[in-house]
C-alpha cells in the first residue's frame, strides 16, 4: 500500500486547459454574431431628452436615422443645430433624396415598415425639427420615432 | 523507409489568439436598443377638415416653452389629467367632444368612441426637450386610458397583454389622436 502512495507526485495536478480555446471561441462567436458595427461617426452632439413612455424599436435593419444637433466642431461649423445624414452635414432639401435612397436599399416587402428615427439633441429648436418633419411627410416617410432615453418618473 | 509521424502543432497559443479577437469584438460591440416615442405623420395631401371646436383640445407651446391648453395657460403637470378628462365620454355635456357608439369586432363590444382630437402646435423657437416632455405626457395619458380599458376587459394591464387580437382591439378602441398641425408662428 505504501508503495503506491510514494509513487504519486506531490503538489496539485495541473489543470487540463486544452478546452480553454473552445470556450473562448464560443464567447467570440457570440460577440461576432451579436455585434453591430457603428455605421456612422457622429458629427453632432447628441444629448437625447428623457421620456418615460418609451417603446423599443424592433427591427434595427428597418430603421433609418436622422441626427440633428449642434456640431461637435463648434469653432468650424458654429453652434446652431445642423442635420446629419449618414456621414455628412445636410440641408433640409437633402432629406427627400435620403429617404428615397434608404428605401432603395430595403427589400420590396419591407419598404412600408421603414421607420425614421429622429435623434435630436434636447436644446435644438423645434423649427428645424418641424422642417424635417414636413420634408418627411412630402417624401412619404410617415412612420417616425422621436428617439429618447428612458428616464424615471420625476415626482 | 519508415514513415515519420507529422510533428504535432503546438496549440497553446490558440487561446491567446482567440482572446485577442474576443476583446476586439467586446470593444466594438454596441448593444444599445433604440427607444423612443413612435408617431405617425399625417398624409401630406390631406386637407384639414373643418373640425368642430368642441372636438379639439388645443395644446400650444410657445418659444419660451410655456404651455397653453385650450386657450388658458397651463402646466405640464396638469396636462395628462386634462387630456384623459377630455378624451373620456361625458354624456350630455356640450363642452366635451361628440361621441358615437361603434361596434368593435376584435373586442366584441359596443363602445362609445369620442371624436376628440388633441391638436399639438409648437413654435419654431420651442426647445425639443419641452416638445418631447409634452409628447411624453400625451403618450402617458393615452397609455393610462389603454391600461384602464384593458383592466376592465381582461383584468390585466395593456403592456401585459399577449393576445394580438386583444392588443389590436384596444388600439382600435383608443386610437392615439394627436394632430401635429402645420407649423406656424405662435406667440410672437
Amino acid at each position: 500500500m505504501s508503495r503506491f502512495k510514494t509513487k504519486k507526485g506531490k503538489g496539485s495536478p495541473a489543470i487540463n486547459t486544452s478546452s480553454l480555446p473552445d470556450i473562448i471561441f464560443m464567447l467570440l462567436f457570440f460577440f461576432m454574431v451579436t455585434t453591430v458595427m457603428r455605421e456612422v461617426s457622429l458629427k453632432v452632439k447628441l444629448k437625447l431628452p428623457q421620456a418615460t413612455e418609451v417603446q423599443k424599436l424592433e427591427k434595427k435593419s428597418l430603421v433609418s436615422y436622422i441626427y440633428i444637433g449642434p456640431p461637435v466642431k463648434s469653432n468650424l461649423y458654429g453652434t446652431n443645430s445642423r442635420i446629419q445624414l449618414n456621414d455628412t452635414f445636410a440641408n433640409v432639401d437633402d432629406i427627400q433624396e435620403f429617404v428615397a435612397k434608404e428605401r432603395e436599399d430595403r427589400d420590396e416587402a419591407d419598404k412600408k415598415f421603414i421607420t425614421t428615427s429622429l435623434k435630436v439633441d434636447g436644446i435644438t429648436k423645434m423649427g428645424i425639427v418641424t422642417d424635417v418633419k414636413q420634408e418627411l411627410r412630402k417624401a412619404g416617410a410617415l412612420k417616425i420615432n422621436y428617439s429618447t432615453r428612458k428616464g424615471r418618473d420625476k415626482k | 523507409m519508415a514513415k515519420r509521424a507529422a510533428p504535432e502543432i503546438n496549440a497553446g497559443s490558440m487561446a491567446d489568439i482567440a482572446f485577442l479577437l474576443l476583446i476586439f469584438f467586446l470593444v466594438t460591440t454596441t448593444m444599445d436598443v433604440d427607444t423612443g416615442i413612435r408617431r405617425i405623420l399625417p398624409q401630406p395631401t390631406k386637407v384639414d377638415k373643418d373640425v368642430i371646436q368642441r372636438n379639439v383640445l388645443k395644446v400650444l407651446i410657445n418659444s419660451h416653452d410655456k404651455l397653453m391648453i385650450d386657450d388658458k395657460p397651463g402646466s405640464i403637470i396638469t396636462l395628462k389629467n386634462k387630456v384623459v378628462d377630455f378624451m373620456s365620454i361625458h354624456p350630455d355635456d356640450l363642452s366635451y367632444p361628440e361621441y358615437s357608439t361603434i361596434y368593435i369586432k376584435e373586442l366584441g363590444i359596443d363602445r362609445d368612441m369620442t371624436k376628440g382630437i388633441i391638436s399639438l402646435k409648437s413654435d419654431r423657437g420651442t426647445s425639443y426637450e419641452m416638445y418631447i416632455k409634452v409628447q411624453n405626457e400625451l403618450a402617458k395619458a393615452f397609455n393610462e386610458m389603454k391600461d384602464e380599458l384593458s383592466v376592465d376587459l381582461f383584468g390585466i394591464k395593456y403592456n401585459q397583454l399577449i393576445d394580438k387580437k386583444e392588443i389590436a382591439g384596444i388600439n382600435i378602441a383608443l386610437p392615439v389622436r394627436i394632430s401635429e398641425a402645420e407649423p406656424e408662428d405662435i406667440g410672437k
